[in-house]
């Protein structure tokens, strides 16, 4: 696991997020109205939905494809549905967003 | 910060529902202590009857389980019984000494039977049906006894009734009136139920006044005596003449009573430290005996509990159901009504099926169904809505179904579907797991069983058929959603009431606009913020910010998301007329970026599907076309047929107006998709009937038809209006669809809104005012000034929409 720079944090839209692309897979970076930045992988426990292109509000992103309500900060799927994605921690140092994968 | 306490004197559903609806507004304001009499968690009392009748267990019907109680740090004390407030110190003693102090106070004692003063009322295996404790007296009673008599023929009488007789007791109805329910039917249907349950082995004695209850040697009961004269058998008895407030202790407690505590639209009492909310209250001389009216009441109290001082209560209209197996019965309303009213009736007496409709001024004001109840929830949400029903009046004995539901024809009987059959065609959902959640859950409302089952939830075509399910699982339980519903759980305030106020404080941005309504969650969510975006840029044309995060993201990136995240890219063919150029473009992209699939839309255009979303800007910019727009809340396509250019038919220019109508409304956001359609003569190629306007030349002119709708339900367009132009009909298509996006709820089509406003209005805004038309003629044309391209202006500003661009790393 290593910190890997991504972006500066205003790249990110307030209530928007960002697509990141390892060699294995996309993570979604979502950034909250207040300035918290999670990432979580961009598949909808559901069918797969691209969860950074969802409507984001508080610290949930609801899925494009078929409204499913994901919890960005424990990747779970919100009640009734039931599912998870996986989190990736990240921090914010300078004004610079930071990931941490493998 | 030391916290407010909140006492709550019952535990019941009304005392318990103003809980939970707090706890969701204001979940830290208070320390809650909860007093109930009885030794049970709070239970769903109105069913009751299903586990007299075996068809429930206790364990079933709770609804809130003591860990509910504790995970929400609310303290409860059960089987104490509340004897004295002392409104000086603020304290609540309960007869086992327990004793709690309040800043608040809510008394949510319900009511009790009423036990008339007959000779013998106080014997052994005379009871009343109020609680668990009667039910399970009953149920044991019916392992040891024979005969049971029920006094009194009313809803919970005859539910007694028949639970009894399930338990294979041998059940003697009661009743002084002529019919029973009579609170409820009117005779014909009184007559008709009676059949029924006689049927089902019950015995009536109507007209029946009782004298004395005669009890044995040993204190029981053993038979009754009437005033006309005669005696039967009795083991058991069960009174359910009526029920009384129970006021009691609030009385005792100095607060002011009359019948029940007497208590204004905020459900105050006439202590302002106390509240007061179910059957135990008198508001504005009257006191509620089921369960819906209670709810309403419950919302109210919270809001102002938690200090948000918004709702008031009005009072409620109710309907009620019987909860008999087998049984269909509904009423609602006035349904006797007087010589202002009109009757519409259908009675067939051998087929079982008796319907009455009360109507006066072109509403309903009460009605009644027996045998066929499959519209009930209908009828009734047009007697709350208070809608004229003369454009419909022909149809309306005949239920929904006649008013043309295709594809649902025939489908939407909740009552005779089995439990396998699918209700929700886009979630897989079907009817029994739904019953199954309303009993086990204890759900009430369409939103509860959406959230908890996923029904109705997606395209929304199956709402009326959960309502039904809702309806008869619950019976009276059941309140249909008032029409002015709130836009979604992040704020009170429904669609109108939000518009009004972004019209009158020119919200121009979605914070403001939140923080100036007092939105409950700090930035909405995925329902209400679409909406509150479109009010504030129809509202505020050029003045108002467009919050991109605030969109789906096809409205947001100007494509059509897909299933796999890739996108369809649809360009602009004006009139569904196209060229060699256009065409060998559109191949060369297909081409470069090897695209999937290349397909024809049913709006006559071409559609490159399958396309990744950093392959769009590029795209966009070989393309050279503007954006179709088939992927927004907004002008969709124009289609049209060949005309009179080509066609040997053709009466009229239907391409070229087409083409003219898509240019004018280019780039137009509307409350939803917006379709428009332009054929040439009544031959109707263009399919006009079912488009929001609907346009079909005439040799003379141009008839134009509105709210027509090819989706989920089809809906053939009405007849707006006959004109001579091409001019005319821009401007009367322009101000329709402007005072559309005015005036309709986001997410209505052209169709939900008429259905709600009438034809007759959108005529006279439309046609008789020719002032008003052009204004609001004019009005869309300002708010499309200098619209631009986007496709156009993504691809000349690449670098402020980095939303489209992968970070690799």
């Amino acid at each position: 696991m290593a910190w890997k720079e991504i972006c500066p944090l205003t790249d990110i839209p307030k209530l928007g997020s960002r697509v990141v692309r390892t060699s294995t897979k996309e993570i979604g970076v979502f950034r909250t109205e207040t300035d918290s930045v999670f990432a979580i992988n961009n598949l909808c426990p559901h069918k797969k939905g691209p969860l950074s292109q969802g409507i984001v509000f508080g610290e949930t992103v609801q899925c494009p494809l078929h409204n499913w309500r994901i919890n960005l900060v424990s990747g779970k799927a919100e009640e009734p549905d039931e599912g998870e994605t996986t989190c990736y921690p990240t921090k914010i140092e300078n004004g610079i967003v930071f990931l941490e994968v493998e | 910060m030391q916290k407010m306490k909140l006492v709550v004197i019952g535990n019941g559903m009304a005392g318990m529902r103003v809980v939970e609806e707090l706890l969701k507004i204001s979940p830290d304001l208070y320390d809650i202590t909860v007093f109930g009499d009885e030794p049970y968690p709070n239970y769903n009392r109105i069913m009751l009857s299903p586990v007299l009748a075996n068809e429930q267990t206790i364990d079933d019907i709770i609804l809130n389980t003591r860990e509910w109680y504790a995970e929400n740090n609310i303290t409860l004390h059960t089987n104490a019984r509340v004897h004295k407030i002392d409104r000086v110190k603020r304290v609540a003693i309960a007869e086992d000494g327990t004793t709690a102090e309040y800043d608040r106070l809510l008394i949510a004692t319900g009511s009790k039977p009423f036990m008339p003063p007959i000779p013998g009322k106080d014997l052994e295996g005379v009871l009343g049906y109020r609680d668990i404790k009667d039910t399970n007296d009953m149920i044991e009673a019916a392992t040891k006894y024979k005969h049971a008599v029920v006094i009194g023929g009313g809803l919970l009488g005859l539910e007694a009734a028949n639970g009894l007789k399930i338990q294979g007791m041998d059940v003697t109805v009661i009743h002084r009136n002529e019919w029973l329910l009579e609170k409820q039917l009117d005779k014909a249907a009184g007559i008709m139920l009676q059949k029924s349950l006689e049927a089902k082995g019950l015995k009536f004695h109507l007209k029946t006044n009782t004298d004395t209850i005669i009890g044995n040697d040993e204190g029981r009961v053993s038979a009754i005596r009437f005033k006309e004269g005669f005696e039967i058998p009795a083991d058991l008895v069960v009174l359910t003449v009526g029920i009384r407030p129970n006021y009691a202790l609030a009385e005792s407690a100095g607060i002011h009573c009359d019948k029940g505590i007497v208590v204004n639209d905020t459900m105050q009492t006439f202590d302002p430290r106390v509240y007061a909310v179910g059957e135990c209250v008198n508001h504005r001389g009257i006191s509620y005996g089921l369960v819906a009216p209670l709810f309403e009441m419950a919302k109210v109290c919270a809001t102002h509990l938690a200090n948000f001082g918004i709702g008031s209560y009005k009072g409620s209209v109710t309907s009620t159901k019987l909860k008999v197996t087998g049984i269909d019965l509904f009423s609602a309303g006035d349904f006797t009504g007087g010589d202002d009213t009109e009757e519409i009736v259908l009675h067939d007496a051998v087929g079982g099926v008796y319907k009455k409709l009360v109507i006066r001024d072109d509403k309903i004001i009460g009605g009644v169904l027996y045998g066929d109840t499959a519209d009930g929830a209908w009828y009734f949400q047009m007697l709350r809505d208070g809608k004229p029903i003369h454009e419909i009046r022909d149809h309306l004995m005949f239920g929904q179904d006649s008013l043309g539901n295709t594809g649902h024809q025939g489908q939407d009987k909740a009552a005779a579907m089995t439990d396998e059959m699918e209700v929700c065609g886009c979630n897989g959902v079907c009817k029994g797991t739904i019953v199954k959640a309303i009993q086990a859950d204890g759900l009430f409302t369409l939103d509860d069983v959406k959230k908890k089952t996923k029904a109705g939830s997606s395209c929304g075509s199956c709402t009326g058929l959960v309502e039904q399910i809702l309806a008869s699982t619950l019976g009276g339980g059941y309140a249909p959603p008032s029409t002015a519903k709130s836009i979604c759980a992040c704020t009170d305030h429904s669609h109108e009431e939000v518009r009004e106020q972004v019209r009158k404080h020119k919200y121009l941005t979605i914070p403001d606009a939140m923080k100036g309504m007092e939105w409950k969650t700090p930035n909405g969510c995925a329902t209400c913020r679409p909406a509150l975006n479109y009010y504030l840029i129809s509202s505020w044309p050029h003045e108002a910010t467009d919050d991109p995060q605030s969109r789906f993201i096809n409205e947001r990136v100007h494509a059509n998301i897909q299933k796999d995240g890739t996108y369809s890219v649809i360009p602009r063919m004006y009139g569904g007329v196209t060229n060699p150029d256009q065409l060998r473009k559109i191949a060369d992209v297909a081409d470069k970026y090897q695209v999937p699939m290349v397909k024809l839309t049913g709006g006559q255009r071409i559609d490159l599907l399958g396309v990744k979303k950093e392959d769009l800007t590029n795209m966009w910019a070989d393309l050279d076309m503007p954006s179709g727009y088939a992927y927004g809340k907004s002008i969709r396509t124009v289609k049209t047929c060949v005309g009179s250019e080509f066609c040997r038919f053709g009466t009229q220019n239907s391409t070229q107006l087409g083409i003219d109508i898509e240019k004018a409304f280019d780039h137009m956001w509307a409350p939803h998709k917006v379709k428009f359609a332009v054929s040439a003569c009544p031959r109707n190629c263009a399919e006009s009937g079912i488009k929001d306007v609907g346009i079909i030349g005439v040799d003379s002119g141009w008839e134009m038809y509105v709210g027509g709708n090819g989706g989920i339900k089809t809906e053939a367009g009405q007849f707006l209006c006959k004109v001579k132009t091409a001019e005319e009909v821009l401007e009367y298509s322009g101000a329709f669809i402007q005072i559309y996006r005015e005036e309709a709820r986001y997410l209505d089509r052209t169709v939900h809104w008429i259905e709600r406003v009438g034809l007759e209005y959108v005529k006279q805004r439309v046609l008789e005012d020719a002032e008003g038309r052009k204004a609001a003629y004019e009005r869309l044309l300002y708010a499309l000034q200098g619209a631009v391209d986007p496709w156009a202006e993504r691809v000349a500003k690449r670098d402020e929409h980095k939303e489209f661009e992968t970070i690799e790393i």
